[in-house]
């Protein structure tokens, strides 16, 4: 099914009778997405609105992202949260799993830069919340309630985005010798200063990666600020390009394992990393780890403030178990939005509570 | 402003409610009409109804056992932090428990590594930015009350500030908080980063008006204290162009951290009673950079390069902190110059930016309409309006005219693709004018989390949404009871 209009859209969910899985490119699904009958909503595109001097871009949510990107880099602008290009990847689907790159430490996530939508709920109902403009209270924010619901409470018609402007400048700082928990402290020190840091990250083989942005005059003055906080941490390098920070899922099934997503305190994160085989990379000052790890196994973590999910392999898992009453929030919220489970994107496990089992 | 009648079932069964409440929570419950007087109202004080009785709680815990007692014995409860509302977010009902957060105002845990703070919720806004200061930090969101405003209010009402245009409003820099449900239940939401598995059920209960349950603590994103901050002050000949140097700014890729406007009836009231050397102009602007001093220069630079291009009659940079202290004076004290020369109202729809010209022009020829002035002061780079429209309390009829004046801006606002509110929040204030930007779906989609939350209506029932739209809920929860 392709719907090309929203109306299209809810009438195919009204007549649907078997569960749905609503997909923009498909690029960001987690295991057990993806299990019902395809709803393909790469024909729902079209840029509604774009008002560069507003810092507002409102489009339909099956655009790529791709395109999105090049319209506003012709204008000098971006999105601020950085997220990560994947071949077909659309807004709508960018918008749905909350995706979100090294800059979130600095300009915040998706959810963050999100203005407005519009969605049709598992009964068909078409709904818009919020708005165009960057300051709204007006009424409750379902918009927060839909990023990253990954198509559980319902299906991303339009999107409404404020837009940044691209820096004029960038410097990358890297301390290629430092390992993973032993760059915690050098990225929490760039974080903890007044550098306006945009990125604090780690790669193996390139060591603690940190960049500033900005007005040129603005970037030599942090970057060199920067370069004599971080020397006490180890020999400071420049590098050319920030590169990508977040591993790309690759073919299924994936001879290297599943991949892990695992959110922490930047303070815990030696404590997990002392736990864990090797990261793939750390993100957002140590908050992210990512982790490969064999297929269908459990990281053996030690007590901690975040939480981990699989997000490549055959089983969804989180952890650690979610509490009782908040999952049962989470379940009622989804019987409200979509009460016949047609937006079962998880395949057959309905409750966030049988996720974890 | 109409309310549900109370319920007289409760009102029956005061005597025997506030002697429960006692129990649980010994030496905090007031019940004397002498002392519940002063929770009558929050600062939307045109609108005042004592409540059944108000409880002060120390803890999560009491918070918890309160809820408890009220859920069962089927009783209103109204959330209050400090009573700032100009929504009357915190007005309560006669057979209403106010549940107020005076008390609660612990620092909880400081983490500099991890760049938070957990603070009970009572605490003030300012007082968590002042318990970072001396290490380096600082709390962004700053609403014009944050003195006094307390930070489980702004998590309810998603405050914004001044500052917002760079920093975000209380959502982007919430990262979790302990809720309390109207059943009693005490569940923890958000996590590192502000993320938690599942559902973002902390962006939700951000913003939903004490609705959802009970917000008793918050941790909150603190950011390293910048370098420095300067201001400039910029003055035209007319609001077109000020809306226009806005736009031209923002379009070249330069965000401030402020960027304040205020029109020339605000200009003359807040020289008058603050004398902050003001130009006498049709609009001017306030723009605030920050960083190193050398990064302040370049910023201002292009930002007086892109000014001159549309001819101001004045640009004003500040050259010291005594400079800079005058250059916000006026801007700060304006609403406290407009409460000089009379009573007023504060809207704060917000619009598109790129509205700005029409939207002004449309107050100015409605406010010409209905034979009130209007004075315009707002945060120019966000669209976020605060038209303050004048009248006269002690003339019948005027405050009615007045509130009839504010809902036909705030209509305005919303055909130029604006929204009803942008900081203040909807309370009993805007309610009603709910439907002039959602349709009955809309609200009913908001109002089905609160179904899950609070499946009887009990907590801050009778706000956020038009009462005949809240009406079947509302009545058949207590219906069924």
């Amino acid at each position: 099914m392709q719907p090309e209009t929203e109306a299209e859209l809810a009438d195919m969910i009204r007549a649907a009778r078997e569960p749905l899985s609503p997909l923009g490119g498909g690029s960001r699904l987690h295991p057990g997405e993806g299990q019902g009958l395809r709803l393909d909503l790469s024909a729902l595109t079209g840029v509604v609105l774009y008002e560069p001097a507003a810092l507002t871009l409102v489009v339909r949510a099956g655009t790529p992202l791709a395109e999105i990107q090049t319209l506003l880099a012709a204008e000098g602008q971006m999105l601020a949260f950085e997220p990560d290009a994947r071949p077909g990847s659309t807004i709508g689907g960018v918008a749905s799993a909350n995706a979100s790159g090294a800059r979130r430490v600095q300009a915040g996530a998706c959810r963050d830069a999100m203005l407005g939508l519009r969605f049709v709920t598992g009964q068909g109902e078409v709904i818009a919340n919020g708005g165009r403009v960057m300051k709204n209270v007006t009424g409750y924010d379902l918009v927060k309630l839909l990023a990253g619901a990954r198509g559980r409470l319902g299906v991303l018609t339009e999107v409404a985005l404020k837009t940044a402007p691209r820096p004029q400048t960038r410097a990358v700082l890297a301390l290629p010798g430092l390992g993973a928990a032993q760059a915690i402290p050098a990225l929490t020190a760039a974080l903890t200063g007044p550098y306006d840091v945009s990125g604090a990250a780690w790669l193996p083989g390139q060591g603690a990666l940190i960049r500033v942005e900005g007005l040129a005059g603005s970037v030599a003055i942090r970057r060199a600020a920067l370069t004599q906080r971080l020397a006490g941490f180890g020999p400071v390098d420049e590098v050319a390009d920030w590169p990508q920070t977040v591993p790309q899922p690759g073919p299924v099934p994936d001879a290297r394992g599943d991949l892990w997503r695992i959110i922490c305190r930047p303070s815990e994160a030696p404590a997990l990393l002392a736990a864990l085989p090797p990261p793939e990379a750390l993100d957002w000052g140590g908050a992210l780890i990512w982790l490969r790890l064999p297929p269908g196994e459990a990281p053996a973590l030690p007590v901690w403030s975040g939480h981990a999910t699989r997000v490549s392999g055959a089983q969804p898992l989180s952890l650690p178990a979610p509490d009782p009453i908040v999952a049962r929030i989470n379940a009622s919220l989804r019987e409200r939005f979509d009460p016949r489970a047609i937006l079962a994107s998880d395949g057959p496990c309905r409750q966030i509570s049988q996720m974890s089992s | 402003m109409q309310m549900p009648a109370p319920d007289a079932g409760v009102l029956a069964r005061r005597a025997a409610i506030t002697a429960r409440l006692r129990e649980a929570v010994p030496g905090a419950v007031i019940d004397d009409p002498a002392e519940t007087r002063a929770y009558e109202c929050d600062a939307l004080s045109a609108y005042r109804c004592p409540p059944l009785a108000v409880v002060l709680p120390r803890t999560t815990e009491e918070v918890a056992a309160v809820l408890r007692i009220c859920h069962a014995e089927r009783v209103p409860v109204v959330p209050r932090g400090a009573g700032t509302s100009l929504a009357g977010g915190s007005m309560p009902t006669a057979d209403a428990v106010v549940v107020g957060l005076a008390r609660m105002n612990a620092v909880l845990e400081t983490n500099l590594d991890d760049r938070f703070i957990r603070v009970q919720a009572g605490r003030t806004n300012l007082s968590v930015s002042g318990a970072v200061d001396g290490a380096g930090f600082f709390y962004a969101p700053d609403p014009s009350s944050q003195l006094a405003c307390a930070i489980g209010g702004n998590v309810g009402m998603n405050s914004g500030g001044a500052h917002c245009l760079k920093y975000g409003v209380t959502t982007n820099n919430l990262l979790g908080v302990t809720l309390v449900t109207m059943a009693g239940e005490v569940v923890e939401l958000g996590g590192p980063m502000g993320e938690a598995a599942g559902l973002d059920l902390l962006g939700v209960v951000c913003g939903s008006e004490g609705q959802l349950g009970i917000v008793t603590e918050a941790s909150l994103r603190i950011l390293p204290k910048p370098a420095g901050a300067r201001p400039v002050l910029v003055g035209f000949d007319a609001s077109e162009t000020a809306g226009a140097c806005v736009a031209a700014i923002i379009r070249a890729g330069i965000l401030p951290v402020a960027i304040e406007f205020m029109d020339r009836p605000c200009i003359r009231a807040t020289e008058a009673f603050a004398g902050a050397g003001y130009p006498d102009c049709e609009a001017l602007l306030i723009i605030e950079v920050e960083g190193t001093p050398p990064e302040i220069d370049e910023q201002l630079r292009l930002i007086r390069a892109i000014a001159e291009g549309f001819a101001p009659v004045e640009f004003r940079e500040s050259r010291s902190e005594d400079e800079s202290r005058r250059i916000w004076l006026g801007r700060k004290s304006a609403f406290g110059a407009m409460g000089q020369i009379n009573d007023y109202m504060c809207l704060d729809g917000t619009i598109p930016v790129s509205a700005l010209p029409q939207v002004l022009a449309g107050i100015a020829r409605l406010s010409g309409e209905y034979g009130l002035d209007v004075a315009n002061v707002f945060h120019a780079g966000d669209g976020n309006m605060h038209p303050l429209i004048l009248y006269n309390a002690n003339k019948p009829g005027d405050l009615e005219r007045c509130e009839a004046l504010g809902a036909e801006i705030l209509r305005l606002c919303v055909a130029a693709g604006g929204c009803l509110t942008g900081e203040h929040g909807v309370g009993v204030e805007k309610r009603e004018l709910m439907l002039a930007q959602f349709t009955p779906t809309d609200l009913d989609a908001q109002m089905r989390v609160k179904d899950v939350f609070d499946p009887q209506w009990l907590l801050n029932a009778a706000k956020v949404f038009p009462l005949a739209v809240s009406a079947p809920r509302r009545e058949g929860m207590r219906n069924a009871a």
